[in-house]
């Protein structure tokens, strides 16, 4: 296992603010009463402190079951597990719970209780004021995107799927964990919302530096997201243990081969991340300025649209300058269908949205959604043949 | 009959307070047993089948046979009554407490566990407010068959109105039989009703608004 890789993972720079603690299996297995070969069979295993780790595999095979071993909601027939420097293997197993946050699909929110109740209720276990636990929960709303005003107060049933999971999230950040556990959260939610959420999830990570287990059966989740993968076969085997890089280069063997799928040069579009390409400069225009003014500059630029920024130097819409042409003022209307994506998307995810929208390009945004440029098809198209010049080498 | 009612209000009046405490008590007493049951059930799968089968067989029993049989042991009085209306007043309330307890969602469940609540923790404040309004609508079947079987009891001499319902019918061509039993049937069901409309009441105030329908 090897750390020199080509591109520095996302998780892997040094300077990074970790509060992750690292894991470490040793020779655990769960044998089920009646059943001859193990479920998780002698699997040992670390996990760095602050990386984010993908269990992808087949159903079956056992991720899932060794995910929730991690936190002793299967307890393991034999080996031990470490948190950090700890043996947590017979730790009383509800206190271990509560320095491990745990997200599921759909967030496992509790329906009769608001939002602030459901993100509060690991410190109200610890016995935190009350104070500081409303201050956490606005805090946390914050962090995973819901305006704490707005959402504070409503329950489960009042939000949409991807808000759920936002919600689902902070709970699992309430106290802080050293760790994350994470069962297939985003497998319910649409492709868009998806890709939102798993970009708000590298944002964050990149923020905080838990260390993070996420299982997945999405192979394009799992290039996105982890720092490495696991790829696992029956009984929780092993297979492969590596960073996306490497494992997308060097395959091992025909299982993960077959498991990674043709066109593995397509998949380098799920590594390259928008903020690893030249994002092409655009003319701006704030809402409600004069029109022929931004029109000239465009002309000057040789652009054949203007990005339209809102008082926070948020894109709102790309009218073309022919559009612009024809108003006195830059509208202020807001463009429900921009194709939006962040620096931390990756260009997969880049191509997806501009097939979405049926638009040659999109509009990229950084910190705080302000804009960062634009990524146009062309610049895609480039990664891609690049790509192949290199396989072909 | 209005002369009747009238001549005898202060004695109606009594009786049927005390049906009505007998009816609540035995409600909650039943309630608190069918619920405590259920919980110690509701997790493993044949022992969920008897309970069912005790609760569908238990309600097959007639409330005569039954006040016959408690006869032999505790004579005469309200305790009898109070074992008969108690037993059939917990039937209704542990059937749907099971329904509402296996009812509720597998993976909520798991999160409470995943996020560290303890076992009583996730039953106390997960499992069973989610079950609630299926054990409320336990409660309110049990309310009102219990109302009539309460009456019955009057048969073993315990408390309220199925009194005037006994004394009538025994004396039926007598002057103000019928009144009788008439009066002790109209007050049954109007004491029905209005504790129905409380305990409709009662679930409106306590149901949490996330999970109303």
């Amino acid at each position: 296992m090897s750390e020199t890789t080509s591109v520095p993972s996302p998780g892997a720079t040094g300077d990074r603010n970790i509060s992750g603690v690292s894991i470490r299996l040793e020779g655990v297995t769960k044998r089920y009463p009646g059943q001859d070969r193990a479920a998780v069979d002698d699997v040992s295993f670390e996990i760095a402190a602050g990386e984010t780790v993908m269990f992808v595999g087949p159903s079956g095979c056992g991720k899932t079951t060794l995910l929730k071993m991690l936190n002793r909601l299967i307890e393991p027939t034999s080996g031990r597990i470490h948190l950090g420097d700890e043996d947590v293997t017979d730790q009383d197993a509800d206190q271990l719970r509560r320095r491990i946050g745990y997200v599921i699909q759909a967030g496992g929110l509790f329906p009769h209780m608001t939002v602030a109740a459901n993100v509060g209720i690991v410190p109200r276990m610890l016995k935190w004021d009350r104070q500081r636990i409303t201050e956490r929960v606005d805090e946390l709303l914050d962090l995973v995107g819901l305006d704490p005003a707005v959402y504070r107060d409503r329950y489960p049933r009042e939000l949409s799927g991807g808000q759920q999971q936002r919600v689902g999230v902070a709970r699992a950040l309430a106290a802080d964990p050293p760790v994350l556990l994470m069962d297939e959260p985003f497998g319910a939610v649409d492709p868009i919302t998806r890709q939102r959420l798993q970009d708000e999830l590298l944002r964050i990570q990149e923020e905080l530096g838990k260390t993070i287990v996420f299982v997945t059966h999405d192979f394009d989740e799992a290039l996105k997201l982890g720092d490495k993968i696991a790829i696992f076969d029956v009984g929780a085997r092993v297979v492969q243990y590596d960073t996306p890089e490497r494992i997308l280069a060097e395959p091992a063997g025909d299982y993960v081969a077959d498991f990674v799928g043709a066109g593995a040069t397509l998949k380098q579009l799920s590594l390259t991340r928008v903020a690893d390409v030249q994002l092409e400069p655009v003319t701006t225009a704030l809402a409600g300025a004069d029109s022929t003014a931004v029109v000239a500059a465009a002309q000057a630029a040789g652009d054949d649209f203007v990005v339209v920024l809102d008082g926070r130097g948020r894109p709102i819409s790309w009218p073309t300058v022919a559009e612009l042409s024809r108003t006195t003022t830059v509208p202020v209307t807001v463009d429900e269908r921009l194709p939006v994506v962040g620096l931390q998307s990756t260009l997969n995810d880049a191509l997806d949205t501009m097939l979405a929208a049926s638009q040659g390009g999109v509009v990229v945004t950084g910190r705080r959604d302000s804009l960062a440029g634009v990524v146009t098809v062309e610049t895609v198209m480039a990664v891609i043949q690049q790509a192949r010049a290199e396989v072909a080498r | 009959m209005v002369d009747y009612v009238i001549e005898r209000w202060g004695l109606i009046a009594y009786q049927a307070f005390q049906h009505l405490s007998l009816v609540v008590q035995c409600v909650l007493l039943g309630s608190a047993i069918g619920v405590g049951v259920a919980v110690l059930v509701y997790r493993n799968r044949s022992a969920t089948a008897l309970a069912n089968g005790v609760s569908a067989v238990g309600l097959t029993i007639p409330a005569f046979a039954l006040l016959g049989i408690l006869l032999a042991p505790f004579g005469f009085g309200i305790t009898p009554a109070v074992i008969a209306v108690t037993f059939y007043a917990a039937l209704p309330v542990l059937r749907n407490a099971v329904v509402g307890l296996a009812g509720v969602d597998r993976a909520t469940v798991e999160s409470a566990r995943g996020i560290g609540m303890t076992r009583a923790a996730t039953l106390l404040r997960v499992e069973l407010p989610l079950a609630w309004p299926v054990i409320l609508a336990g409660v309110r079947v049990s309310t009102q068959m219990v109302m009539g079987i309460a009456a019955i009891a009057a048969y073993v001499l315990g408390p309220g109105l199925g009194g005037f319902i006994f004394s009538g019918l025994s004396r039926l061509g007598g002057a103000n039989a019928l009144n009788s039993a008439l009066t002790g049937t109209i007050a049954i069901v109007l004491l029905a009703l209005v504790l129905d409309l409380l305990l409709v009441l009662l679930g409106r105030l306590t149901t949490p608004r996330g999970i109303r329908v």
